[in-house]
């Protein structure tokens, strides 16, 4: 969702060197785009940095965010930015509260693009609940960059009932995925190659930090380990857990949710869903006897109906994941090698 | 996904495995000659549900992985010139040269792209007029329509900045050189369904008469390939040995006409080298005389020859079904896909990525 605020006047319609010289146009920027749009108490003192008090245990995650096409199906590189470190942040424990947002800004980039991001970043963390509270703006000459780069770093409070912990796994453990895989990686392939399907496939990007706050409040310590299969997929993640946690990983294919038009373009592109990216999806590590409830109550949410529990961890074949395929033969699930889909994300 | 789902069942694949175990009585080798079957092979597991008695042999139908050390060479040479775009299939590109592969001449500042067809490769050629536009035209019959209908859409539009790089293989004398070396221990052919839809069957019943070999034309889904083994089994275990088509969804006897005639416009076949084989003597496409305008190679002056080959690297040996991947010694050591030593190691239907993928290095699979 965009905001339709009209785009202030700007004097220019893109983006040049003295937008990010810290000069007049900077400012000018600043105050029309940004401190206007994300004002809140801590923004609005205009400091080097913020200032705030959080009491307890506190998460806090950086991430820089340079997708191309910067506008796809579903979603945009602002929103992206916003969910993606708030979604870090969620794998924690931790709710996020206040976000700083970094620009690295390409001199052309069209000011109406700057606009439509900063709307979505708008829109991305009102819908979260997160504060922007502080931020830097930096541009770059014509072709040393493309059009914009983002950098997030966000801090939260970790939820009082959460432990989250590598060493929790144990065997037996259930392996639980949120919802259908591969959604924005092919949403984003399918923008760069010109693709178009018979649907259009978009992104799965959206924050996750509401789920898992409410899963970690009825289920706790139930739930040992969380992560969000974002660049590399559920494979990488997979082979990740396993060869940190020492253990097995059993999954399979019949279990593992796809949708049926990113199935097939999948197959038209050559791409295993395994290794394609997601944003927008969870799995959670959860103690066997909790993984049926936890499983039905995550179902009960808008974009978890087809939740599934896709396997479970073992002693045996230690850091090695291992698939069932739907024909019932069994095959090694290897880490992603070099780079299926560069700058996903 | 009609056509597909059904290919993928778990219940008919469970019966024709019961049947194939019923139908087997002694040790067959049995070749699958395309890449992709190699990959869905073992990225179903369908391997290890095999009775011990087949042993699959991985064939040469990898075309990224047979094209010459030489002619990357020759890519990441026209790459490295600020004036061309060189555009790939995707795959090519993290394929080792001598010196260094294209990926590595894109870091260096080369103007690579990866495209999903050579038309768009044409459109680039028609929007940058003051660069020249390479295309890297690798395959076997498969892509080889599209890649000379990219030739005859350059002609028609007057393009004089567009040409093909071609590194075009054919699948009937690969298999006869398979055949013709004195090692070989293949007992039957699964044929390349893909390939038989563009040609046709008629290009293998001389190979089954000669070599008296069953060669079942099989698709890729677990259903087609556990049909297609069956079906060779039967023949193997009667003693007979003919030319069976298990994909009849998709392959014709005659082929596909249209495609035929856009390859014969634009090419003709000649001798090529084979990367891990040699050559072999009519066994590719060249671009015809009428068209030498849109040949890279005889456009662009290139001085470049031979090449260098990791000397330790086996691929000859793999794609020649001599032994299996996993059997190399520097198979997930010296060699993964991240850092290749040989082109079957990179390619999506390499023998080697596909061991290397889905196989666990600890051997679910004998070598």
């Amino acid at each position: 969702m965009i905001l339709s605020c009209p785009l202030p006047q700007l004097d220019f319609d893109v983006i040049n060197l003295g937008h990010g010289s810290g000069g007049t146009l900077t400012s000018k920027l600043l105050e029309a785009g940004v401190f206007k749009l994300f004002e809140n108490d801590l923004l609005n003192k205009k400091h080097d940095g913020a200032v705030f008090e959080l009491n307890g245990k506190v998460a806090m995650s950086t991430d820089t965010y340079v997708v191309s096409p910067i506008f796809f199906e579903g979603g945009n590189i602002g929103d992206l930015a916003v969910n993606g470190t708030i979604n870090d942040l969620a794998m924690c424990g931790a709710e996020a509260k206040y976000l700083t947002l970094a620009f690295v800004l390409e001199e052309g980039l069209k000011m109406t693009e700057f606009w439509d991001i900063l709307l979505s970043i708008k829109t991305a963390s009102e819908m979260a609940g997160v504060q922007i509270i502080t931020g830097d703006t930096k541009v770059v000459e014509r072709g040393k960059g493309d059009k914009i780069f983002i950098n997030t770093t966000g801090i939260g409070k970790v939820h009082h009932k959460a432990n989250i912990d590598i060493s929790n796994i144990k065997p037996g453990d259930k392996i639980i995925l949120s919802g259908p895989l591969a959604r924005h990686g092919i949403a984003i392939m399918s923008e760069r190659q010109g693709l178009k399907f018979e649907s259009n496939i978009t992104s799965d990007t959206r924050p996750l930090n509401d789920i898992v706050l409410s899963l970690l409040e009825q289920f706790g310590e139930a739930i040992h380990f969380l992560r969000d299969p974002t660049r590399g997929g559920l494979a990488t993640v997979l082979n990740e857990i396993a060869l940190d946690a020492k253990m097995g990983v059993d999954i399979s294919e019949r279990e593992i949710p796809v949708d049926e038009d990113v199935r097939s373009a999948c197959e038209m592109l050559g791409l295993d869903p395994l290794y394609v990216a997601n944003e927008g999806l969870f799995i959670a590590i959860v103690e066997a006897s909790a993984a049926d409830e936890l499983l039905w109550t995550l179902r009960e949410w808008e974009h978890n109906t087809d939740a599934s529990i896709i396997g479970e961890f073992t002693n045996d074949h230690a850091r090695q994941v291992l698939l069932k395929s739907n024909i019932g033969g069994r095959r090694v699930v290897n880490m992603l090698a070099g780079e299926q889909l560069p700058r996903i994300c | 996904m009609k056509y597909v789902t059904e290919y993928r069942s778990a219940e008919i694949a469970e019966k024709l495995l019961a049947e194939i175990k019923q139908t087997v009585s002694k040790s067959w080798n049995i070749m699958e000659v395309c890449g992709g079957q190699t990959h869905s092979l073992v990225k179903n597991g369908i391997l290890n549900m095999l009775p011990k008695e087949i042993n699959m042999v991985h064939g040469p139908g990898c075309p990224v992985c047979v094209t010459p050390v030489n002619l990357i060479d020759k890519a990441v040479y026209l790459a490295l010139n600020e004036k061309v775009i060189l555009c790939s299939y995707g795959d090519m590109i993290r394929v080792p040269g001598s010196g260094m592969s294209l990926l590595e001449a894109k870091s260096k500042g080369a103007d690579v792209r990866i495209l999903y067809s050579p038309l768009e490769a044409v459109k680039i050629a028609k929007e940058n007029p003051d660069r020249q536009v390479v295309f890297f035209a690798v395959g076997f019959e498969t892509t080889a329509p599209a890649n000379a209908l990219s030739v005859i859409q350059a002609h028609h539009e007057g393009l004089k900045n567009y040409a093909i790089l071609t590194s075009h293989v054919l699948v009937p004398p690969a298999m006869e050189a398979i055949m013709s070396d004195v090692d070989c221990r293949v007992n039957a052919f699964l044929g390349a369904g893909h390939v038989c839809a563009i040609m046709g069957m008629n290009e293998y019943y001389p190979i089954a008469e000669k070599y008296k070999i069953p060669i079942v034309v099989t698709g890729f889904e677990p259903v087609d390939l556990l049909e297609g083994i069956l079906m060779a089994i039967k023949q193997l275990e009667s003693g007979v040995y003919k030319l069976e088509n298990q994909y009849k969804r998709v392959v014709e006897s005659e082929g596909n006409k249209n495609a035929i005639n856009t390859i014969t416009e634009v090419f003709e076949v000649t001798d090529r080298e084979w990367r891990g084989i040699g050559e072999i003597a009519n066994s590719g496409y060249g671009v015809k005389e009428k068209y030498r305008l849109y040949d890279a190679i005889k456009k662009f002056d290139i001085n470049i020859t031979g090449g260098h080959e990791d000397p330790t690297c086996m691929s000859g040996d793999i794609m020649k079904g001599k032994i299996k991947p996993n059997a190399c010694p520097n198979f997930g050591i010296k060699c993964t896909p991240a850092k290749p030593l040989g082109a079957p190691m990179v390619s999506s239907e390499g023998a080697c990525a596909a061991y290397y993928h889905f196989h666990s290095m600890a051997n679910l699979i004998e070598a």
